[in-house]
């Protein structure tokens, strides 16, 4: 009976951080956002062609990345067009996304 | 109360979060719910693969005829003699491992009321949700002579398979100093720039194959996707074969002769081909027809945060068939759409909320093997449909170096092989 106590505090307090609706819509636009990605560098960010691979990439390696195409510090021929679609914000989300991989 | 050892603890903790973090959305779910998929091209197969990455409880049958899809990108590298056409043909085990139920039949009818599709075999399919990405269907009669019937001898070649390798062997058998004429339709039809790729591959066969050769392009709009673009490449590579009549200029076509090989213009120039394309004015595929998803347009509006359509409940159209504008109709574009359809799906059936989206489109096109260009586009949602993102997107640039071209070249088949893999693999 007390173990069933201290599983359902933990479980009930483990509802309560996850925060569904808001919270689990926003963490979908994540993989929303990466899904996007996907076509170009491959299934999960695995390519199997000319781009690079982004699986395994830290998420600081693609804010900077991205941020570079942004602003046309890094050269490219696509990238700068893909990456002025994003904001800060999203650039990140998609940063940590890929971080959890 | 009874003290409790901090390892138990934390192995009672842990456990028991998981539960409520990996377990909460899933105990909305009464019982796996179904969806059916049909048409397994650029925009079913990614829907398929995607229910099952977004909640693989979900039960996902994908209704496709052929037993490998082939895919209309790349067909022009087929069609000018650079690939197999084993390199654009794709089969669904991939689907199958991920657990897909792949039917390969047709769907003659739907019930929306009753939530069910009919097969041509003869069996029915219940679903919760449908997604219908069906492709095209072309407008035939719509221009004099231009009947289904001509195929055979004027292939559309718009729809990959058979008519690929029809094209292709047409142009085999041409002889050097041949006439090569292609006849694109007005907006809206899928792959704007497929016509312009066509013609710089075709061009590229000619000059190393049949130097003498000439196209001729009848084209009914005031201008083409990457006009620009195509034709400073076409100066470059292949000065003096090229052709391209717009509307100012003639371009469009108001009869067909499937015999005599001609294609008429307005101003009645009758032009004879060795070989003849004639890509008719499109609609939305045949089953969004019958089942009543299309509009006086004949293409299908949807809900631009899930696609489900604005006619019928719990159908969802993607890709070609959806009125989805600005994206264009491409592959990747409803491939695209697939993956924001899934994800929506996967949440309205779990009672969550569906996200706002994002979609990206770009189109790579072979101007020869060395030299691409590219359009693309970032996409996302606000006041209530899809809107370009300000500043984003656009054409590659003119007047770049051939090192940026040969590139765009690598990085089209990159895109190819890794798009592939993204569906099929």
């Amino acid at each position: 009976m007390k173990i069933f106590c201290w599983i359902a505090c933990v479980a009930l307090t483990g509802i309560a951080l996850s925060a569904p609706g808001g919270a689990k819509a926003e963490d979908r636009r994540s993989v929303i956002m990466a899904n996007t990605c996907y076509s170009c560098h491959g299934a999960d960010g695995h390519s199997v062609g000319a781009m690079p691979s982004i699986a395994g990439k830290s998420a600081d390696y693609i804010v900077e990345a991205l941020l570079k195409f942004r602003d046309g510090r890094k050269p490219s021929t696509v990238m700068a067009r893909i990456a002025k679609g994003f904001t800060d914000d999203e650039i990140k989300a998609l940063a940590k996304h890929f971080a959890r991989q | 109360m009874k003290k409790i050892s901090r390892r138990n603890f934390t192995a009672l903790a842990t456990s028991a979060v998981g539960v409520s973090t990996i377990g909460f959305p899933m105990l909305a779910t009464a019982k796996s719910a179904n969806v059916v998929i049909i048409g397994g091209g650029f925009g079913g197969a990614t829907a398929a693969k995607y229910l099952k990455r977004f909640d693989d409880s979900i039960n996902v049958t994908l209704v496709e005829p052929a037993k490998a899809f082939v895919t209309c990108p790349f067909s022009n590298t087929v069609i000018g003699g650079l690939n197999p056409i084993s390199k654009i043909t794709h089969g669904y085990d991939g689907l199958r491992k991920r657990g897909v139920k792949v039917v390969h039949d047709r769907a003659s009818a739907i019930d929306a009321a009753g939530k069910k599709v009919s097969l041509a075999g003869g069996s029915t399919l219940s679903y919760d949700r449908l997604i219908v990405s069906p492709g095209i269907d072309f407008r035939w009669g719509a221009i004099e002579g231009a009947e289904a019937s001509i195929v055979d001898s004027i292939p559309h070649a718009w729809q990959a398979g058979a008519q690929t390798m029809l094209l292709r062997k047409q142009l085999e058998a041409m002889p050097d100093g041949g006439v090569f004429v292609i006849s694109p339709p007005g907006n809206p039809f899928r792959c704007p720039p497929g016509p312009g790729e066509r013609i710089s591959l075709v061009a590229n066969y000619f000059k190393q194959h049949k130097p003498k050769s000439k196209i001729i392009a009848l084209d009914p709009k005031p201008k083409f996707s990457k006009q620009g673009l195509f034709k400073e490449g076409w100066a470059k590579l292949y000065p003096g074969m090229i052709d391209y009549r717009n509307l100012g200029n003639d371009g469009k076509v108001v009869r067909v002769d499937g015999k005599a090989m001609t294609l008429e213009t307005d101003l009645g120039d009758k032009l004879r081909g060795d070989v003849v394309n004639f890509i008719p004015a499109q609609r939305a595929g045949k089953i969004a027809q019958t089942a009543g998803l299309a509009d006086k347009s004949g293409w299908c509006p949807v809900d631009h945060t899930t696609f489900e359509s604005n006619i019928h409940p719990a159908i969802h159209v993607i890709g070609d068939a959806s009125i989805a504008s600005p994206m264009p109709k491409s592959g990747f574009a409803a491939s695209s759409q697939a993956k924001v359809c899934a994800a929506a799906i996967a949440a309205l059936l779990s009672g969550g909320d569906v996200s706002r989206p994002k979609f990206v489109n770009t189109c790579y096109s072979l101007v020869a093997e060395d030299y691409g260009i590219s359009v693309a586009m970032v996409y996302d949602f606000a006041s209530g449909k899809i809107i370009k993102v300000k500043g984003s997107g656009g054409l590659s640039p003119s007047g770049a170096s051939d090192t940026f071209h040969q590139q765009e070249a690598d990085f089209a088949r990159g895109w190819y092989d890794s798009i592939a893999a993204d569906i099929f693999g």
